[in-house]
C-alpha cells in the first residue's frame, strides 16, 4: 500500500511529463475524446460540451498546463502520503521491478532514510505546482514551449523520487542520471540568451564528472562484493584504504552535486537562469537529493566510519558554509546570491554530519543520532525556506522583471502579501528563533558542545573552532538577509519599475509561497512533530534514537538531557505575545497619541531621492573591507572632468567586479592544462592516413609482440 | 509560585534598566566634572516620550511602526531567560543561553530593518554598521558563553550560574579570558564607547542613533528601553556569571532580597567601571572595530582551548 502510493508519485510526476507533450496535440486530443466519450458513454452531451470548451483553441493552453500541474501536484502528495506512512510504520519495503535486462531487475527498497526525502520533495512539488500555473502563464509558446519545460519537469521529479527508491547500484545511476540530464534541459530551458546556454553546459558538464566519480564509488564497493545491489554492496569487506577511496569519490561526486566549495561553481550560474519553480526544486530539493546520495553511502553501504571522514566533512562543510554566505552577501543578483546561500546551508548540514560521523567512530551513538537529527532537520528546513524565497523571487521577477537588488526597493507597499511571506523565509534563514532554521541551528550548536567526551585532543578544539564558524555563518546569514529584504522590499523604489509593482493576481503563486510560509512556522514551533519522524530514520540507520520521550515531548525540546539545554519553542511564542501585548495596550491607550505622518526628516537640505539610499554594494562595504582577501575585488572609481582647467567634476563612474576565488585558483588552471594536453595529443594526428596506417601497425605489431 | 517569581524577576529586570542608566550617567557626569542630572531621568523621559504623539515618515510602511514592539519585547524575552536575583527559575528552562542570543539577533534584524525602512542615507549606514559589527561580536560571544557552557556542561544560564556557585572560588583561566572577552563583547553589542557613542548625533561615528533616528514618540520610548535592557542584561551576565555570589538559591524572601540588593551593588560597582573607561578611552574608528572584536573573538577561543587543554578531566 505505501509502496504502491510511492509508485503512484513516480508514476503521476511521469504522466505530467508526458501530459505536457501534449501541449501541440490539441486536434488529436479532440478527435481522440470525442471518439472515446461516443463509444463508451455513448455521446454524453455534457461530457461533450465540458471536453469542447475545454480544448477549445483559448481555453486549451490554460487548462493543459493546469492540469499538468494538478499531476504534478497530485505526485507530491502522494510522496508525502508514502513518506510519511513509512516514516510512521518504521518499517522497510522492498520490491522488485522486472525493467531493464531480463537478468538484472531493478531493486526497490523503501526505508525511513528514502521516506523522509520522500516528504520533503513532496512538500516542494506540492508548493511548486501550486505556484506553477501562474509563473509559466507569461511564457510566450513559440519561445518557450510549455511542452518540453512541462517534460522535463515531470522527468525531473520522477527522478528524483526513483533515486529515493533505489536499491542497486544501476537504478540508483539511471535515476540520478534521469534528474541530471532533465534539470540540464531545464537550466537551458531559455536557451536564447548564450549566458545560458554555457551555464547549462557547465552545469552538465560538472553534474556528469560527478556522476562518474560515483560510479566509480559503487565499483570499488562492487568489486569486494558479489553484484550491484545494495544488499550486497552492504556485506563488502573493505580495508580502511579501500573504503577511504570509496568514500573520496562518493563525496567528490555527491558533493558535486550538492554544491559543497570548491565544486560549487556550476550552482551560482545554473540556478539564476532556470524559471523560478524550477530553481526552487533544484536549490531545494535536488541538492538535498545529492545529501541523501552521500547519506545512503557513507551511513548505509560503507556501514563502518570513520573519524577522519568526520573531520573531512566537517572542514570542507565549515568552509562551504562560511564560503557560501561571505559569496552570496556580494551578488547583487537575487537568484544567484540565494544559490550562493544554499552552498552555505548544504555547508551547515555538512558539518553537522561530519560531527554526527566523529561521535559515531568514536563510540558515542546518541550523539551520533543527535549530530545526524540536526543535519536532516536542517536538510527539511532548508527545502522549506530555499523553496519559500526562491518562489518569492520568482513573484518579484515576474512582477518587476527585475532580478538587480539595487534596481529594486519599496515593494512593501505594493505587494503586501509577497513581502510578508518573503519575510517569513528571511527570518527561518537567518535562524531567528521561533522560525524553524533556528531549530536545526540549535541543535547542531547543541552537537558541537558535546565534544568533552571525546579523547582526542586535536578534534576537542577543532569542533569548537568549528562551532564558532557556525555562529559567525549565522551572523553573516542575518547580515545578508537584512540586506536583501530591506533591499528589496524597503525604502523608496530605485527603478520605475520596481515604483510600478503590483501584487500577483494569480491566487496559486501566493499560496505555494504561504503553505511554506506555514510549515517553516509551524515546525519551529513544534519542533518535536519533524523529530519524531527523523527518529525514526536515524533509529533504523544508526540504531539509535535520541531521548527526547519526556512527558512534555512537544512542549520541550531536550535533546541530551533536559539539565543541560531545553528550548520550548511555544512557551517562548506565548511569553513574545504577552510581552507585545502588553506593551501595546499600554502605549496606544490614549486617544491623543495618534500617530501622524510627515515627511522624512532630510537635514534640512530638502529633496531626499531614491539614490541617497544606501544600496547593495554600500550595505556591504564594510563586509567587504573586513573580509577583503575572501573575494577578487575589481573596484574602479573614474571621474569626468570638466570646466576650466578640467578641475571641476562632472561625473563620477563606480564599477565594480567581484569574482569567485575558485575559477582562477582551480578551474582555469584546470581548463589550461585540458587544452594544452589536448594540443599535445594533437600532434600525432597529423591528418596524413600513411601515418594513421603506420600507428595501426606499429600498435598491431606491439600486441603481437606482448601476446607472445 | 515558580513562575509568579520568573515574571516577578523579569519585571525588576524591565524596571530597574533605566535606573542602571541614569546610574552610569551620574558616574559619567561626575568624572567629567559636568553636573548630574537627577537618577531618575531616565525615568522621566520614557516617561515624557509615552506621552508624545509619534511622528513617523510618511515612506514608513508597517515594519516599522511595528518593529519597536518586536524589539522590545525580544529584549523582555532575552532578559527573562538571565537570571537576575534567582536562580532555577522556570524561564531559564524555556530557552536556553543560545536562545537568548536568538532573541537579540532577532531584536536586532527587525532594528536594522526599520533603519532601511525610511529609505534614507543615515538609516542605511546604520543598518549595515551594526549588521557588521554584531555579526563579528556574535561568535566571540558564543566562543565566551561555551567556554562557561562546556565547564558546567550546560547551555542552561541557570544550570550554569549554579555550577559556578556550587565549585566555590577557583581560579580557572579559561574564565578569566573568557570574562575579557565578553566585557569586549558587550561593549560592542551595547554600543558603548569605544566602538558606538550613545551621546552623539554626529553622522560619522554614529551607529545605533542613526538607524533609529525616525523615530519619535512611543516608539522612541520603546527602542531606548529596550537599549537600557540591553546593557544591564549583559552587565547581570557578566557579574552573575562570574561573581554568582549573593544570587538567591531558594525563594524565600529573605534570599530573594539579598540576591536583590547583592545584584545591585554589583552592578553599581560594574557600572563605575565601565563610566571609568568611557571617560578614558576615546571612540575608536569603524574600521578598527574589527581588531578589537577580532581580539575579542581570540580571547574566547584562548579561553575554550585553556579549558579544553587544562582543565577538562581528561
Amino acid at each position: 500500500m505505501i509502496l504502491l502510493s510511492a509508485y503512484c508519485a513516480v508514476l503521476l510526476s511521469f504522466a505530467s511529463g508526458l501530459l505536457a507533450l501534449m501541449m501541440n496535440q490539441r486536434q488529436t486530443l479532440l478527435s481522440i475524446s470525442q471518439y472515446t466519450i461516443n463509444k463508451l458513454f455513448n455521446g454524453d452531451a455534457r461530457c461533450l460540451d465540458w471536453v469542447n470548451k475545454n480544448l477549445e483553441e483559448r481555453h486549451f493552453p490554460v487548462f493543459l498546463k493546469q492540469a499538468v500541474f494538478v499531476l504534478l501536484g497530485l505526485s507530491g502528495v502522494f510522496a508525502v502520503i508514502a513518506g510519511l506512512a513509512i516514516l510512521l510504520g518504521k518499517g522497510v519495503i522492498t520490491d522488485q521491478i522486472s525493467l531493464g535486462l531480463p537478468w538484472l531487475p531493478w531493486h526497490v527498497r523503501f526505508d525511513g532514510l528514502s521516506g523522509f526525502f520522500f516528504f520533503i520533495i513532496g512538500i516542494a512539488v506540492c508548493a511548486v505546482s501550486l505556484y506553477g500555473p501562474g509563473y509559466v502563464h507569461s511564457y510566450k509558446e513559440n519561445e518557450h514551449p510549455f511542452a518540453s519545460l512541462g517534460l522535463f519537469t515531470g522527468l525531473f521529479v520522477a527522478g528524483m523520487l526513483l533515486v529515493l527508491l533505489a536499491d542497486d547500484a544501476f537504478m540508483f545511476m539511471i535515476a540520478w542520471e534521469l534528474m541530471s540530464v532533465a534539470s540540464y534541459f531545464l537550466v537551458a530551458f531559455q536557451h536564447e540568451n548564450s549566458a545560458n546556454r554555457s551555464a547549462s553546459f557547465l552545469y552538465l558538464l560538472m553534474a556528469e564528472i560527478g556522476a562518474l566519480a560515483i560510479i566509480l564509488g559503487f565499483g570499488v564497493l562492487a568489486s569486494f562484493s558479489d553484484g550491484f545491489t545494495f544488499d550486497a554492496l552492504r556485506e563488502s569487506k573493505l580495508s580502511e584504504t579501500w573504503a577511504s577511496i570509496a568514500f573520496v569519490l562518493a563525496m567528490l561526486g555527491f558533493g558535486m552535486k550538492a554544491g559543497i566549495v570548491p565544486v560549487h561553481v556550476w550552482l551560482p550560474e545554473a540556478h539564476p537562469v532556470a524559471p523560478s519553480h524550477i530553481s526552487a526544486l533544484m536549490s531545494g530539493v535536488m541538492l538535498k537529493v545529492a545529501l541523501y546520495g552521500l547519506i545512503r553511502f557513507c551511513f548505509d553501504l560503507l556501514g563502518e566510519v570513520h573519524w577522519q571522514w568526520g573531520v573531512v566533512l566537517l572542514i570542507l562543510g565549515t568552509v562551504s558554509a562560511l564560503g557560501g554566505i561571505l559569496y552570496a552577501m556580494m551578488q547583487p543578483n537575487l537568484k544567484r546570491l540565494l544559490a550562493y546561500s544554499s552552498v552555505e546551508n548544504i555547508g551547515i548540514i555538512f558539518m553537522v554530519l561530519g560531527l554526527s560521523m566523529i561521535f559515531m567512530a568514536n563510540g558515542h551513538p546518541q550523539l551520533a543520532a543527535l549530530g545526524f537529527l540536526a543535519a536532516l532537520f536542517h536538510a527539511f528546513n532548508h527545502a522549506l525556506f530555499k523553496n519559500l524565497l526562491f518562489l518569492g523571487a520568482g513573484i518579484i521577477q515576474h512582477q518587476t522583471h527585475e532580478l538587480n537588488i539595487d534596481m529594486m526597493g519599496g515593494l512593501i507597499k505594493g505587494m503586501p502579501q509577497t513581502s510578508k511571506l518573503f519575510l517569513i523565509g528571511c527570518m527561518s534563514i537567518s535562524s531567528l528563533p521561533l522560525f524553524n532554521g533556528f531549530v536545526s541551528e540549535w541543535l547542531a550548536f547543541q552537537t558541537a558542545l558535546q565534544v568533552d567526551v571525546l579523547d582526542n585532543g586535536v578534534l576537542r578544539s577543532l569542533i569548537p573552532v568549528a562551532a564558532a564558524a557556525l555562529a559567525l555563518t549565522a551572523a553573516l546569514a542575518a547580515a545578508c538577509f537584512v540586506k536583501v529584504y530591506g533591499m528589496i522590499f524597503l525604502g523608496q523604489s530605485r527603478s520605475s519599475n520596481a515604483g510600478k509593482a503590483r501584487e500577483v493576481k494569480d491566487k496559486g503563486m501566493l499560496a505555494g509561497p504561504a503553505l511554506l510560509a506555514g510549515l517553516c512556522f509551524f515546525t519551529g514551533i513544534f519542533p518535536g512533530v519533524i523529530i519524531h519522524l527523523i527518529n525514526n530514520v536515524s533509529g533504523q540507520l544508526l540504531g539509535q534514537t535520541m531521548p527526547n520521550d519526556s512527558a512534555l515531548g512537544w512542549l520541550w525540546l531536550a535533546p541530551v538531557s533536559a539539565e543541560q539545554a531545553s528550548y520550548s519553542p511555544p512557551l517562548v511564542l506565548i511569553g513574545a505575545l504577552i510581552a507585545a501585548g502588553v506593551c501595546y495596550w499600554y502605549l496606544r491607550r490614549n486617544p491623543l497619541t495618534v500617530m501622524r505622518r510627515a515627511e522624512t526628516w532630510d537635514c534640512g537640505f530638502g529633496g531626499l531621492t531614491p539614490r541617497m539610499q544606501y544600496s547593495c554594494s554600500a550595505f556591504t562595504m564594510p563586509f567587504r573591507r573586513i573580509f577583503a582577501k575572501v573575494w577578487i575585488i575589481d573596484e574602479q572609481i573614474s571621474k569626468d572632468m570638466q570646466g576650466a582647467m578640467n578641475q571641476d567634476v562632472a561625473a563620477v563612474h563606480y564599477k565594480l567586479q567581484i569574482q569567485d576565488h575558485s575559477w582562477p585558483r582551480i578551474y582555469q588552471p584546470i581548463a589550461q592544462g585540458v587544452n594544452s594536453l589536448a594540443k599535445q595529443v594533437g600532434r600525432i594526428q597529423t591528418g596524413n592516413i600513411r601515418t594513421y596506417l603506420g600507428y595501426s601497425f606499429a600498435t598491431l605489431l606491439i600486441l603481437l609482440w606482448v601476446i607472445s | 509560585m515558580n513562575w509568579l517569581i520568573a515574571i516577578f524577576q523579569t519585571m525588576l529586570f524591565v524596571l530597574l534598566s533605566p535606573l542602571l542608566a541614569g546610574w552610569i550617567k551620574w558616574c559619567k557626569c561626575y568624572l567629567q566634572n559636568r553636573k548630574a542630572p537627577s537618577l531618575l531621568q531616565p525615568y522621566r523621559d520614557l516617561l515624557k516620550l509615552t506621552h508624545k504623539q509619534p511622528v513617523v515618515s510618511e515612506q514608513a510602511s508597517w515594519l516599522f511602526v511595528t518593529a519597536p514592539y518586536i524589539i522590545f519585547s525580544a529584549t523582555v524575552l532575552a532578559a527573562s531567560v538571565v537570571p537576575l536575583i534567582a536562580v532555577n527559575l522556570p524561564t531559564s528552562a524555556s530557552a536556553d543561553v543560545i536562545v537568548m542570543v536568538g532573541f537579540f539577533a532577532f531584536a536586532r534584524f527587525f532594528l536594522a530593518l526599520a533603519g532601511l525602512d525610511i529609505g534614507t542615507a543615515f538609516g542605511g549606514m546604520g543598518s549595515s554598521r551594526e549588521m557588521t559589527i554584531s555579526s563579528l561580536a556574535e561568535p566571540a560571544m558564543l566562543m565566551a558563553i561555551f567556554t562557561l557552557t562546556m565547564t558546567a556542561s550546560t547551555t542552561n544560564l541557570s544550570g550554569a550560574i549554579a555550577h559556578v556557585l556550587n565549585d566555590g572560588m577557583v581560579l580557572r583561566p579559561s574564565f578569566v579570558f573568557a570574562l575579557f572577552a565578553l566585557i569586549l563583547v558587550a561593549i560592542a553589542e551595547t554600543g558603548r564607547v569605544p566602538v558606538d557613542n550613545p551621546a552623539t548625533h554626529l553622522e560619522l561615528t554614529m551607529i545605533h542613533e542613526a538607524m533609529i533616528l525616525e523615530y519619535s514618540g512611543r516608539h522612541l520610548a520603546l527602542i531606548e528601553w529596550a537599549s537600557q535592557l540591553k546593557l544591564m542584561l549583559y552587565g547581570v551576565l557578566i557579574t552573575n556569571i562570574f561573581f554568582p555570589w549573593g544570587i538567591a538559591e531558594d525563594f524565600t524572601g529573605k534570599a530573594l532580597g539579598y540576591g536583590l540588593l547583592a545584584i545591585m551593588g554589583k552592578l553599581a560597582l560594574l557600572a563605575v567601571f565601565l563610566a571609568v573607561a568611557e571617560t578614558l578611552v576615546a571612540k575608536m574608528r569603524l574600521f578598527r572595530v574589527q581588531e578589537y572584536l577580532s581580539f575579542a573573538y581570540l580571547l574566547g577561543l584562548l579561553g575554550m582551548l585553556s579549558h579544553i587543554i587544562l582543565e577538562a578531566s581528561r
